[in-house]
């Protein structure tokens, strides 16, 4: 007979089975540092491995594709800014491009190669922040410090373009909203000239860390095709070895007039489309945007940037899907009208969104710490996942 | 392939599911039938002349009478494009899902569930997404009145004069 613990009680001490571990739900946000806003995931993990992770979104939902049917044409723009509000000279533009293909409409030059800077210097500051955030996930501050110290610089043009930091409501349809002041092409010219060599400040201090690497090499690898399927566009896709570009595979706007390269992962530090080579295409897609903004600046033709722009925007009964490569993929506006005053259907592509939606894909087995670097190397933007 | 070929590929081997075919607008598009549209995305997937392997967008719309989703299709090899659409009534609003064919259109097709109502047949997980589990009706629907209340909390729209689009 089994010996009793406690001879007197009627109760038998039980002794936990040591080896037994149960599955723990977490819930990861969504006030969590490093969801990058109100992101809330759902892991389901078996000690430090993830078994599953959900992700719950909708915290930042305001409403944009109801909105729209309810504004005029030109109202939506300032709408767009909200949606990725880290990138809003590029949401701008590809609404603008959308409703102009609608009407048939040809925008003035000057207009269109400003377009092409203001869109190219704002995807540099999203790389950025994309850099500098990545980084305080893995656990470094100061990088932190240097892009934030270089994106102040790209604020302070956009201030003296439009007279906005964050939100620009400046790419207006058939044009731009203001034409560049004098003197401010130069200070393209020069910010060019300054920028080019910080990239290698970048490389030294995180790119080539030891540390770093070690975090994120071989980790997350998203193959091609699970990409592809799963909608994933922009650096993410690019990181996975795929060579697709829309400024290069569908043009729009002057970007057919100027040379540069689609950057795409190697797997140079471990595997292809892993982390690290996510990080590394926005890295070196940061030369790419200067070399196109320098071409741009030197090019710039002169003119009236608002000659363009139609007192009363008509737009023809029909629809439209249009297209364009912002910093975090392809950002996709389908338009319908019905010939009135004000859109009847605006739906947003959200590349966010998709990105987002692989990670239930590629999180299983991964560390917890280790989603955390998954998570940083999508570069999400919430306000452009929930819309 | 251009959009006339593409659509006699279709026909070809599913010759009862086209209703219209339009190549006069700016993106022509194929109008399906939702029966066998599972199918027909398959083949548009698998076929190797077609190659349809990216999912653009799929986004639902109300056309009054009518609701419909339309699938923006982009092929990376062949770079070409096709745009399909597929309308169904308010009352029966049900179509095969194609999340199995490409992973995005889970996600395309819960927010379409969520905004529009549109109920997908074998999805994996057709749960809202954007909005909390617990909401009434769906937003996007032009017929839609926004509620006073949620949960007992009163909701303000200064900015509205109506609840309904009419009444804006």
């Amino acid at each position: 007979m089994k010996k009793s613990n406690f001879p007197e009680s009627q109760f038998e001490l039980q002794i936990p089975d040591p080896l037994r571990t149960d599955e723990m739900t977490l819930s990861m946000g969504p006030q969590h540092p490093s969801t990058h806003g109100v992101l809330q995931v759902i892991l389901k993990t078996d000690g430090e491995i993830v078994n599953s992770a959900r992700p719950q979104i909708g915290y930042l939902h305001r409403c944009f594709e109801k909105h729209a049917e309810n504004i005029t044409w030109h109202q939506v723009i300032p709408f767009t800014d909200r949606l990725d509000y880290i990138a809003s000279m590029n949401n701008n533009l590809g609404y603008a491009i959308g409703v102009e293909r609608m009407m048939n409409l040809e925008v003035n030059e000057r207009a269109e190669y400003l377009r092409v800077i203001v869109a190219e210097l704002n995807r540099i500051a999203s790389h950025l922040i994309a850099l500098g955030t990545y980084g305080l996930d893995i656990g470094a501050f100061t990088p932190f410090l240097y892009v934030f110290r270089d994106r102040e610089k790209i604020l302070d043009l956009f201030e003296e373009i439009c007279g906005a930091r964050l939100l620009y409501n400046y790419v207006w349809v058939g044009g731009v909203a203001y034409d560049a002041p004098e003197g401010w092409r130069e200070k393209v010219l020069e910010f060019v000239d300054y920028f080019e060599p910080k990239i290698k400040e970048y490389n030294d201090i995180l790119t080539y860390n030891k540390i770093f690497i070690e975090r994120t090499a071989n980790v997350g690898v998203i193959p091609a095709d699970v990409g592809i399927s799963y909608g994933v566009s922009g650096p993410s896709l690019r990181g996975s070895g795929v060579n697709f570009d829309l400024r290069k595979d569908d043009p729009y706007s002057v970007y057919d007039r100027f040379e540069f390269d689609v950057i795409t992962g190697k797997g140079e530090m471990g595997t292809i489309g892993d982390t690290w080579d996510r990080y590394w295409v926005r890295v070196a897609e940061m030369y790419e945007s200067a070399k196109i903004i320098r071409q741009a600046a030197e090019q710039l033709p002169e003119g009236d940037a608002k000659e363009t722009i139609p007192r009363n925007i008509k737009v023809p009964a029909g629809e439209y899907y249009m297209r364009t490569e912002t910093p975090r993929g392809e950002l996709g506006y389908y338009i319908i009208s019905d010939g009135g005053k004000m859109p009847n259907r605006v739906k947003v592509r959200s590349p966010a969104f998709c990105n987002l939606s692989v990670l239930p894909a590629i999180a299983p087995g991964v560390m917890i710490a280790d989603l955390v670097a998954i998570i940083g190397s999508l570069d999400i933007v919430l306000g452009e996942v929930d819309r | 392939m251009t959009a006339q070929e593409i659509h006699d590929t279709i026909q070809g081997k599913f010759p009862d599911v086209i209703i219209e075919f339009n190549d006069s607008v700016l993106q022509p598009y194929i109008k399906c039938t939702p029966n066998q549209f599972n199918e027909v995305c398959q083949f548009l997937r698998d076929e190797e002349e077609l190659n349809f392997d990216a999912l653009m967008n799929c986004s639902g719309v109300d056309y009054g009478e009518e609701l419909g989703v339309v699938y923006h299709l982009y092929s990376m090899t062949h770079r070409h494009k096709i745009v399909l659409k597929v309308n169904v009534t308010r009352e029966n609003a049900e179509i095969p899902t194609v999340a199995d064919i490409w992973r995005t259109a889970d996600w395309h097709e819960r927010e379409i569930f969520d905004l529009y109502g549109i109920n997908f047949i074998n999805h994996p997980d057709m749960r809202r997404i954007l909005l909390p589990d617990d909401w009434e009706g769906y937003p996007l629907r032009k017929d839609y009145v926004q509620p006073q209340f949620y949960n007992g909390i009163e909701i303000a729209h200064p900015d509205m004069k109506g609840n309904s689009d009419e009444e804006k």
